[in-house]
């Protein structure tokens, strides 16, 4: 009981800070729209290779915009507690008889709520540029899904990362490590075939690419439901599997004091 | 929940906690502390000395490694929500939301504690006024100042009446004016509320200000504790000090001070100053004058110093306060390099 009640004021408090930022909630929107007409543009000709398989680019690169969107944002979510921890915030409420998964619970409902409400920016941007989008309800349900499964297991290794390291630079420089050669290394912009054989072989073990596979499919004209509900499988264990470090984390910052 | 049938007249109550952290470093070794209900308590100690530690143990913040701790009569390793209900705690560094107002500050903290409704407002309004904040309330923390900011960590300690309150260093980093202030406030809580407070200071004059009983902390332990009183009674009385004109010896007047009668103890000489103690210095001082006058010895100027904490502190720990802050500062620095 206490628990719910906790988690819902701690994210009503991470959500007043979230919009209490209004250069960051519009980053958070217009970048996504700046990255489709960009990479729109850049990489329109990749749909005349042979073998491509689709033929509007913008219909391919909606989904994989929505998914680097969410994820991207959820590698940095770990800057936000290490705020909280250089403040003293963490520590208050550590002091307190609050639920401790609230503080990280209410976190990433906010983080679901701000990927959410992206996606439908995107899926409307995309459609005025062009995208077409079939099997509307369940697609878009499934690339939500997700995507936020994604963005929250990246998001639950962001804190546990800021926990243990609690350096700004190591945040920033572990993201930038990861993030771009995760996003790259997917189809996220290049048909799968089209790739180098080394490279193909990695999509499979890369939960972007999963994220991927799930959400483009859905959304696709022919959606063949083994693949999609497999690498959602993969992803949710992933996410059970992020969310257990992070609490290890938690637990070993708590006995380093 | 009402912690307060535990029935315990012990606010606090440790046997040799001690703690060790990964790779062997001693913060806390052995500390007992047996704190009444209802009283103010001074933790001095330079930074570094292990104060922080021990509040951390006490706010069940951080695992002790040895010993045991009941606080408002609940164990905090097997107690810690009861601990964690009965006490209020203002860390060292200010653990305000400065992203929200001080009002939602307030509110999300009662929350934490099951306040809801109008005893939740109640609580914040009667606080903030309080606190003089009241006009304030509603704007954004990161626009208060330093001495505000303070007070609304104080504000959050109390939100859900505790009774025993950890104060850690509460005027660190405050100018004198804010210093001040904030020391009325913490003597009107003693007074008023009946609250037990546990404060830590490196501050001598705040602990000698406001504590009760306090306890001199040194390397993670306790070497001395009583009244500030009682400890400066400890001393050998006032500090007695004799500047004598030029030309004088000094060494002549070191031995008519030691004719005297022991009026003077501990009698030192450095170069034309003499410098001793005395039960009773002003009553010392009128006879001393006419034996070193008669001896044609002159004096130019005669200081008579009650005992303060700081010679408690160099007489227990066997340096000044100010190299022990220094030295702790200096290693501070060396560890960041």
């Amino acid at each position: 009981m206490s628990a719910l009640a906790d988690t819902w004021y701690m994210t009503g408090r991470a959500f007043r800070a979230f919009l209490r930022q209004p250069m960051y909630v519009a980053f958070t929107l217009i970048q996504p729209m700046i990255w489709l007409l960009l990479f729109g543009q850049l990489f329109k000709s990749v749909t005349q290779l042979p073998g491509f398989g689709a033929s509007n680019y913008e219909t391919y690169l909606v989904p994989s915009i929505v998914v680097m969107s969410g994820f991207f944002g959820a590698g940095w979510g770990g800057m936000a507690i290490l705020d909280d921890l250089t403040r003293g915030v963490l520590d208050r409420f550590l002091v307190s008889p609050v639920n401790r998964a609230s503080l990280i619970l209410g976190r990433l409902i906010v983080q679901v709520l701000s990927i959410v409400i992206q996606a439908i920016i995107i899926l409307l941007f995309g459609a005025a540029v062009g995208a077409s989008y079939h099997h509307l309800v369940m697609g878009v349900l499934v690339l939500m899904v997700a995507t936020n499964l994604l963005a929250t297991a990246i998001g639950a290794l962001s804190y546990g990362l800021a926990l243990l390291v609690r350096r700004e630079e190591s945040i920033i420089a572990a993201s930038n490590f990861v993030l771009m050669p995760l996003q790259f290394m997917s189809t996220g912009f290049m048909a799968l075939v089209l790739m180098p054989h080394w490279m193909q072989d990695i999509t499979k073990f890369n939960p972007v690419n999963w994220t991927l596979v799930a959400g483009r499919g859905a959304l696709g004209a022919d959606p063949d439901w083994g693949p999609i509900f497999e690498n959602l499988g993969y992803l949710a264990v992933l996410m059970v599997l992020c969310a257990w470090v992070s609490t290890r984390a938690f637990r070993s910052y708590q006995r380093s004091m | 929940m009402t912690a307060s049938t535990a029935g315990t007249r012990l606010a606090i109550d440790a046997s040799d906690l001690v703690k060790t952290y990964k790779g062997g470093v001693q913060a806390v070794r052995g500390v007992n502390l047996r704190i009444p209900a209802g009283t103010v308590f001074g933790l001095l100690g330079p930074n570094g000395a292990g104060k922080s530690t021990l509040v951390r143990m006490l706010t069940t913040l951080s695992a002790p490694t040895g010993g045991s701790a009941s606080v408002a009569g609940f164990d905090i390793v097997r107690q810690q929500k009861q601990v964690r209900r009965a006490i209020g705690c203002v860390a060292q560094n200010s653990g305000v939301d400065v992203q929200a107002t001080g009002r939602e500050n307030l509110l999300l903290q009662g929350r934490v504690y099951g306040m809801r409704g109008v005893e939740l407002n109640r609580r914040a309004d009667e606080l903030l006024l309080r606190f003089g904040l009241a006009e304030v309330g509603n704007r954004f923390v990161k626009t208060y100042s330093g001495g505000m900011k303070r007070k609304l960590d104080v504000a959050l300690g109390l939100m859900h009446s505790p009774q025993v309150l950890f104060l850690d260093e509460p005027t660190t980093g405050l100018d004198p004016e804010a210093r001040s202030e904030m020391w009325e406030q913490i003597r009107e809580l003693a007074w008023d509320q009946g609250l037990t407070i546990l404060l830590t200071t490196h501050y001598l004059e705040e602990a000698d200000q406001l504590a009760r009983n306090l306890a001199i902390v040194d390397q993670g332990r306790i070497v001395v504790e009583g009244t500030p009183d009682e400890l400066k009674a400890q001393l050998n009385g006032d500090a007695v000090s004799l500047e004598l004109a030029a030309g004088s010896d000094a060494d002549t007047a070191k031995s008519i001070a030691l004719e005297q009668g022991g009026v003077l103890s501990e009698i030192g000489v450095d170069g034309l100053t003499l410098r001793g103690r005395s039960a009773d210095g002003a009553g010392a001082v009128p006879a001393l004058l006419a034996a070193l006058e008669a001896a044609d010895i002159h004096v130019a100027s005669v200081t008579v110093a009650r005992p303060s904490l700081d010679d408690v502190y160099m007489r227990y720990t066997g340096r000044s306060f100010n190299a022990a802050e220094q030295a702790a500062a200096h290693a501070a620095k060396e560890e960041k390099k």
